[in-house]
């Protein structure tokens, strides 16, 4: 099998397996790593709008440093607001976020003291700013000025291949080259975290595979930790090594599953009978979960 | 072929040859078509000056009821040493009243986009004043300001503020919510948001308020005119254009509404041009589409 030569450099944590059960409250024992402090922790995590509707009920979960974790599920299923939450971009009604190992580095567990990164199901670039303009922002806002941010753009250009393009409009460039962009400025300021809410979504099938690959490529070199929501099934197996799938109505934790294959995973890992089992194993949590979903 | 064609299409033909689709979208703007944009619009005024002056000639039509044209250039030129300093006091206060409302449109744009206190406070009145027509207000103005220029001025800003302060508060309130995010995350101060996204998102908003204050900003400074009733030295086109016809002396009215309406069109083209200058990289309405 293409599989087995390629040594994976990355291990799914040990400690979750496919076949825990659909307890909201599971993810919060899972401790993972033996001594390291997860980056993020959610503790019982709720989210009621204005209008009543409740988002997220009592969601749990750690997430340890250099994972790549999907939150898969329907829409409505809160994975969305979880990831604002995360960002800091919304408040939780109940609950706590806390960055255990920022704490451990004698900064505050809650807050602002970590380096995040957003990036958006629409490329969101400004279209008055080039591409470099747009990048060079996360910098400039921290009051960098342009020569000083110069080596970082283009490096953060050139890590998804449009350093040639710094001086093009967005509107010059298709969709998949914003989307690209949007990940530059993404990681521009070298972040721990990177926060990604359906990025690929809009694209075409051909492009998202591309973007897949780029995507893993740079997590494995850089090693930063991913939290990527996505509603399909195949693309959170081709690229997490931990899927949480989601319920909805109230929303909720309904499934914490490794995807125990190695890295780097490339092409023909869509092929193989591992990936197709693990694609069945989630889509059949994912079904599972909708079944919950509505019975609420 | 063509299937293979399309298989690598994605990111990677234009990523590779920006040249390329360049090259095949744009097609090389016919000389033809050019010269037909400017030679049409010539040729119909061509045409409607020979019918003018025809009729005129044909049926005898006295000229202080409708001049020919040639006695309207003649007019023009006989007596630009009472026009020309006119037009430049209808200019002076045109332009002035531009500006300050420019300044004040913005300004006050900021304001109500920034706080809702000054939202409530504010934006109501600034549509009373907008909505009560300006020939009702100006005598109030010329009782309490000491000079008719300046009542002239602030009659012409009310009218011309307006539409500059409507059009940029709406561009700095429909700034992407996505972007404002993404400032927040990164931890933008309101000042910084301000300035690196919802001004510049304001921009195209603003460029059309411009272009219908120019427009206004010369409407009201003559409408004001008429309504002050200025007189003598120091008046401006509008106290000419009156004046014009109190004396039956139709050529010059027609001369004055004649520079009138070239100030009008350059104000227009003016403020086109330099919106157009300022979106032509980015915006989509400064977009050349090719079809």
């Amino acid at each position: 099998m293409a599989l087995e030569w390629i040594s994976g450099n990355r291990k799914a944590p040990e400690n979750v397996t496919a076949s825990t059960t659909a307890e909201p409250g599971f993810a919060e024992e899972s401790a993972r790593g033996a001594g390291t402090a997860p980056i993020i922790s959610l503790k019982k995590v709720s989210k009621v709008f204005a209008n009543g509707t409740v988002a997220l009920n009592e969601m749990s979960l750690d997430i340890a440093r250099g994972e790549f974790v999907s939150l898969l599920g329907p829409s409505g299923c809160g994975k969305s607001t979880a990831l604002r939450i995360i960002a800091g971009l919304s408040n939780a009604t109940s609950g706590s976020v806390t960055w255990p190992e920022e704490a451990r580095r004698g900064k505050p567990a809650e807050g602002y003291g970590h380096e995040i990164s957003f990036v958006f199901q629409e490329p969101t670039l400004m279209p008055w700013a080039t591409v470099f303009g747009n990048v060079w922002l996360p910098l400039r806002l921290k009051g960098v000025s342009k020569r000083a941010a110069r080596d970082d753009v283009m490096g953060a250009l050139e890590m998804v291949g449009l350093a040639e393009f710094a001086d093009s409009y967005p509107r010059e460039l298709s969709g998949g080259m914003k989307m690209r962009v949007s990940i530059s400025r993404a990681l521009v300021t070298k972040p721990r975290l990177l926060l990604m809410d359906e990025p690929f979504a809009a694209l075409d099938e051909i492009t998202r595979f591309k973007l897949n690959n780029d995507l893993l490529h740079l997590w494995e070199k850089f090693g930063w930790t991913v939290i990527f929501v996505t509603h399909s099934v195949f693309e959170s197996v081709y690229l997490s090594n931990r899927i949480i799938v989601m319920a909805a109505r109230p929303g909720r934790v309904a499934r914490d599953m490794a995807i125990d294959a190695p890295y780097p995973r490339e092409d023909e890992f869509r092929t193989s009978p591992v990936y197709n089992d693990y694609c069945r194993k989630a889509s059949n949590a994912l079904h599972d979960a909708m079944e919950a979903s509505a019975e609420t | 072929m063509s299937l293979a064609a399309t298989d690598r299409k994605p990111a990677s033909v234009a990523q590779a040859d920006p040249a390329i689709a360049v090259s095949i979208t744009r097609p090389a703007p016919g000389k033809a078509a050019r010269a037909k944009r400017i030679l049409i619009p010539l040729l119909m005024l061509a045409l409607l000056l020979v019918v003018w002056s025809v009729y005129v000639w044909a049926f005898a039509v006295p000229h202080y009821i409708l001049p020919s044209p040639m006695r309207i250039a003649n007019a023009l030129v006989t007596d630009w040493g009472i026009l020309g300093p006119a037009l430049l006091v209808t200019l002076k206060i045109t332009f002035l009243a531009l500006i300050l409302a420019l300044l004040g449109g913005v300004t006050l744009a900021v304001l109500i986009a920034e706080s809702k206190i000054a939202e409530l406070a504010l934006y109501p009145y600034a549509v009373i004043l907008q909505v009560t027509p300006i020939v009702a207000i100006a005598p109030l103005i010329l009782i309490y300001v000491p000079t008719t220029q300046a009542a002239l001025l602030i009659c012409a800003w009310i009218v011309a503020f307006f539409p500059v302060l409507s059009n940029t508060t709406q561009g700095l309130k429909s700034t992407d919510h996505n972007l404002l995010d993404l400032f927040k995350l990164y931890g933008a101060s309101r000042l910084q948001t301000l300035i690196f996204l919802k001004l510049p998102n304001a921009l195209p908003y603003f460029l059309a308020g411009l272009r219908i204050a120019g427009g206004l900003a010369l409407i009201a400074a003559v409408v004001a005119e008429f309504a002050a009733g200025s007189a003598g030295a120091g008046s401006g086109l509008a106290f000419r254009l009156i004046e014009s016809q109190f004396r039956l002396n139709i050529p010059r009215l027609f001369a004055a509404l004649f520079l009138l309406s070239v100030t009008g069109v350059m104000i227009f083209a003016a403020t086109s041009f330099i919106s157009y200058m300022l979106l032509r990289k980015w915006h989509e309405s400064a977009l050349k589409r090719e079809t």
